[in-house]
């Protein structure tokens, strides 16, 4: 759908919604379009990215199709949060990944991979990439630590670099002109709806995750795929204290505190990987928006293919082929935070963005309250 | 009919939205073997349930979902107030009490209610509010009816209905194919009239024509037709509905809560010639709506326009299609095809009079102007067949039908004649459904 489409269908249905607000109590998205006949621009952004796609108001809507008025609240938002992304993804060009060509952000990933194997192969001896390593800077035998830091370093620094000028350019579009002081109250409520994810419950009872029957399925695999992703982080920061400050070079013992967050953590993300992943296959489609799904499969692959190769260096860090999988796992990382800024993963800043606004907003306008019949 | 298209149930149910279902999930829990059939096809069941929000119920104390209290006496005066009494109050008495033990049954069949603290909910002590609304509600019912057994079936109508005092023989159709069901008991929940145009045009006649049916395109009227065929006793009155203004634009079945206009205070309501109806202010608690319904059903074409300012614009809150917009009244008149200038001088009037009245009323002055057309939007009627306090069908002659039950709007008129009281539909249907689910199991044990 072109971009002006994606809009006024936004806007037509949020104008519903807020003529209707039955579905007030689902989540944040309705109680921010309270009384509101009319969105501004700025604010189909802003709402698009509260909805966290649980798909309650799409049970819910007496007007979903074949009503004619044909109301896909949870599709209509999908499209245009995914049209936020591109219209503030900086540097601008990063736009096109969230089109059509999503499928070349997976190919950027994978030529990688794949450059980074073929320059070891060609450039370690076989004897050194096939050959059984161990104790200390056993990994730099094969990938020079010099290399290995920049390559994974610099991309890992463009994929923040851009994610935060993104971020700051949505919410310079969405931020509402309130004293600072506002927005220090608001942070508190805010932080507990991103971490919690409050917005995913349903109240308490759940969300109609794969169809109409209510589950937390996808929170709790959200949560889980987090919780690993931010013990990959602790696994990563000890390392390199240890490095750096302790001066032991890896690889560490299993029992260390790298490799033991390190495990967990991959170990817990691909489970929520494989949790979301199976509710994207399982799930009712109708509410669901190609480009999203499309955003959300090629992102959840690449982050379990990156976890799956960090389990399997450790798996076979003793064995002739830890060469090989140390290669493939820091192509993999490398290619990851390339594509990150024109991923799926803008979802999580700008969700945060919103959130924050809406708790703003939650202060300093709270909303026209209205009623049934 | 052969017998390969007969098949025996101890209770059948035909309408699947509150009453229906309510009934077909007690009927269950007491024993009995169910089946439901609902003439709306899946996508669109549940009636007019499907557009409800919130219902009345006594309670004497704060719940998570209801605040402070409401007690039954309180809820007795109001229903004596909109009807001016004219109530069976035996019944009216028992589906008070019983109003107090719904919501946590509602609950129990997995119905969800939204907590105080979600969402925006205005205060309401009188009324709960279904979280998500009516078709959240429906939805929860069909899946717990499911869950206990009771054999459902959509898309399926009731298209006969014979009984006596040792069982009921009914036919049930599907996409033209009929079938048989021998059934213990019946009971009817298959809604009001208020969906079959040629009734509406007995019952209201010209007015009829351009009627906007609120609800569900299925509420035909037929289940009734079957009742009082054979010998139920009828009571209300036909040409007596609730009728509210709704957006002419919108959908002509099912438009629900979203194209009702609540902006008439705001602005001033004007027919084809562009004279005002009435004073729009003069009522301006949260039923006047159902005072215009009339006014406008008795306008040339059944058509009015709502004018606003923008100021009125501000307070009208939002309406689900945008108004038709104009920067000046002679422009406004050309879009809605009105006599420019009989509109200015009826504007002129009202702004020369709203300086004067007491408490003053802002002059329709700030433009852009915009306009809503409005159409008569029927809810219900309030007509239906007699029951006793056990949903039991009385028959003419002082009878009663001791196997054929009816419930929700079916039977509504036993109880409300004239005027509504906002949340009694669905509390309505949910406590009669759940009698006559009970009372049907009861009967066929
Ligand atoms: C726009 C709107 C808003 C409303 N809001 C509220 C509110 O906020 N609170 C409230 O309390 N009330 C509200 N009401 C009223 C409330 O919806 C009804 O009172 C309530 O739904 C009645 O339920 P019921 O089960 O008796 O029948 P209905 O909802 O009228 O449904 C009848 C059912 O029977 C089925 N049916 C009809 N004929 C046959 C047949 N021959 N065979 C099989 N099935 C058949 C229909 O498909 C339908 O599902 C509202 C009504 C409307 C129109």
């Amino acid at each position: 759908m072109p971009p002006r489409e994606v809009v006024e269908e936004a806007e037509r249905v949020l104008r519903l919604c807020s003529a209707c607000m039955y579905c007030d109590g689902v989540c944040a998205v309705f109680p921010a379009i309270a009384g509101k006949a009319t969105v501004p621009l700025a604010d189909v952004a802003h709402i698009a990215n509260l909805c966290h796609g649980c798909r309650g108001c799409w049970y819910a809507c007496q007007y979903a199709p074949p009503h004619p008025f044909a109301v896909n609240v949870p599709q209509t938002l999908a499209a245009a949060r995914r049209l936020s992304y591109a219209d503030f993804s900086r540097p601008r060009w990063l736009a096109a990944g969230f089109g059509r060509r999503a499928w070349a952000v997976a190919a950027v990933a994978g030529g990688v991979t794949l450059l980074a194997l073929l320059l070891v192969l060609l450039t370690v001896p076989s004897g050194i990439l096939f050959g059984v390593h161990r104790g200390d800077g056993a990994f730099y035998r094969v990938v020079p630590w010099g290399a290995m830091t920049t390559a994974a370093g610099l991309s890992f620094l463009w994929a923040v670099g851009s994610i935060a000028a993104s971020t700051l350019a949505f919410w310079r579009s969405i931020a509402p002109a309130v004293p600072g002081k506002i927005v220090r109250r608001a942070l508190g409520p805010a932080l507990v709806d991103i971490v919690t994810l409050n917005n995913l419950g349903g109240g308490g009872h759940g969300c109609n995750d794969a169809g109409e029957r209510l589950s937390q399925e996808r929170r709790i695999a959200h949560h889980a795929m987090v919780a690993g992703f931010a013990l990959t982080v602790l696994s990563t920061l000890s390392a390199a204290l240890w490095h750096h400050v302790a001066g032991v070079r890896a690889p560490y013992g299993f029992w260390s505190l790298p490799v033991l967050s390190g495990t967990a953590g991959g170990v817990l993300m691909l489970a929520g990987i494989a949790g979301l992943l199976a509710l994207e296959v399982r799930a009712d489609p109708a509410p669901a928006e190609p480009g999203e799904t499309r955003l959300n499969r090629v992102f959840l692959t690449l982050l379990g293919l990156v976890a799956a190769s960090g389990l399997a260096v450790l798996a076979l860090r003793e064995t002739m082929l830890m060469g090989l999988a140390l290669t493939l796992h820091l192509g993999l990382v490398t290619g990851f935070f390339l594509v990150l800024p024109a991923s799926k993963m803008l979802h999580a800043p700008f969700r945060a963005a919103a959130l924050l606004r809406a708790a703003i907003d939650r202060i300093a306008s709270p909303p026209r309250r209205s009623g049934g019949e | 009919m052969s017998d390969e298209t007969t098949s025996r149930v101890d209770v059948l149910v035909a309408g699947g939205a509150a009453a229906g279902l309510c009934a077909a999930i007690a009927a269950r829990r007491a024993g009995a073997s169910v089946r439901l059939v609902e003439a709306a096809p899946a996508a669109l069941r549940g009636g007019n349930t499907r557009h409800a929000r919130n219902f009345r119920i006594a309670h004497d104390g704060p719940a998570r979902y209801v605040p402070d209290g409401y007690r039954p006496e309180e809820f007795w005066a109001d229903l004596v107030r909109v009807t001016g009494g004219d109530t069976d109050e035996p019944l009216a008495r028992t589906l008070i009490r019983a109003s107090a033990t719904i919501a946590p049954w509602l609950i129990a069949n997995g119905v969800l209610l939204q907590a105080l603290d979600q969402g925006v909910l205005p205060y309401s002590r009188r009324t709960a509010f279904l979280f998500g609304g009516g078709k959240a509600m429906v939805n929860a019912l069909y899946a717990t009816a499911r869950q206990l057994g009771v054999a459902i079936a959509c898309g399926t109508e009731l298209t006969a209905l014979r009984f006596g005092d040792d069982g009921c023989e009914a036919e049930v159709a599907q996409a033209g194919t009929g079938a048989r069901v021998i059934a213990k008991a019946v009971v009817v929940a298959t809604g009001g009239y208020q969906a079959d145009p040629a009734r509406l045009r007995i019952d209201f006649g010209a007015a009829a024509e351009r009627m906007v049916v609120r609800g569900s395109p299925y509420c035909t009227g037929r289940g009734l037709d079957l009742l009082l065929d054979a010998g139920a006793v009828p009571v209300g009155d036909p040409a007596s509905a609730h009728i509210v203004a709704v957006d002419a634009r919108g959908p002509r079945f099912d438009g629900g809560i979203v194209t009702r206009i609540t902006g008439i205070p705001h602005g001033i309501v004007v027919d084809r010639t562009a004279k005002r109806l009435a004073d729009e202010r003069a009522d301006t608690r949260r039923t006047h709506y159902a005072q215009w319904g009339a006014r406008i059903a008795a306008c040339p074409d059944q058509l009015a326009y709502l004018i606003v300012d923008q100021d009125g614009l501000r307070r009208a809150g939002p309406t689900a299609l945008p108004p038709v917009a104009a920067p000046t009244l002679a422009e406004l008149a050309r879009r809605l095809e009105l006599d420019p200038a009989a509109l200015d001088a009826t504007v002129r009037a009202f702004n020369a009079e709203a300086a004067g009245r007491e408490p003053a009323v802002r002059p329709l002055t700030a433009l852009p102007l915009a306009a809503w057309p409005l159409l008569p939007g029927l809810t219900f009627t309030h007509f239906g067949v007699a029951v006793d306090a056990r949903m039991r069908v009385l028959l003419r002659g002082d009878r009663v039908a001791p196997r054929v039950f009816a419930a929700g709007t079916a039977m509504a008129a036993n109880v409300l004649r004239h005027g509504y009281l906002a949340g009694l539909g669905v509390t309505l249907a949910a406590v009669t459904g759940r009698i006559a689910g009970e009372e049907a199991a009861r009967a066929a044990a």
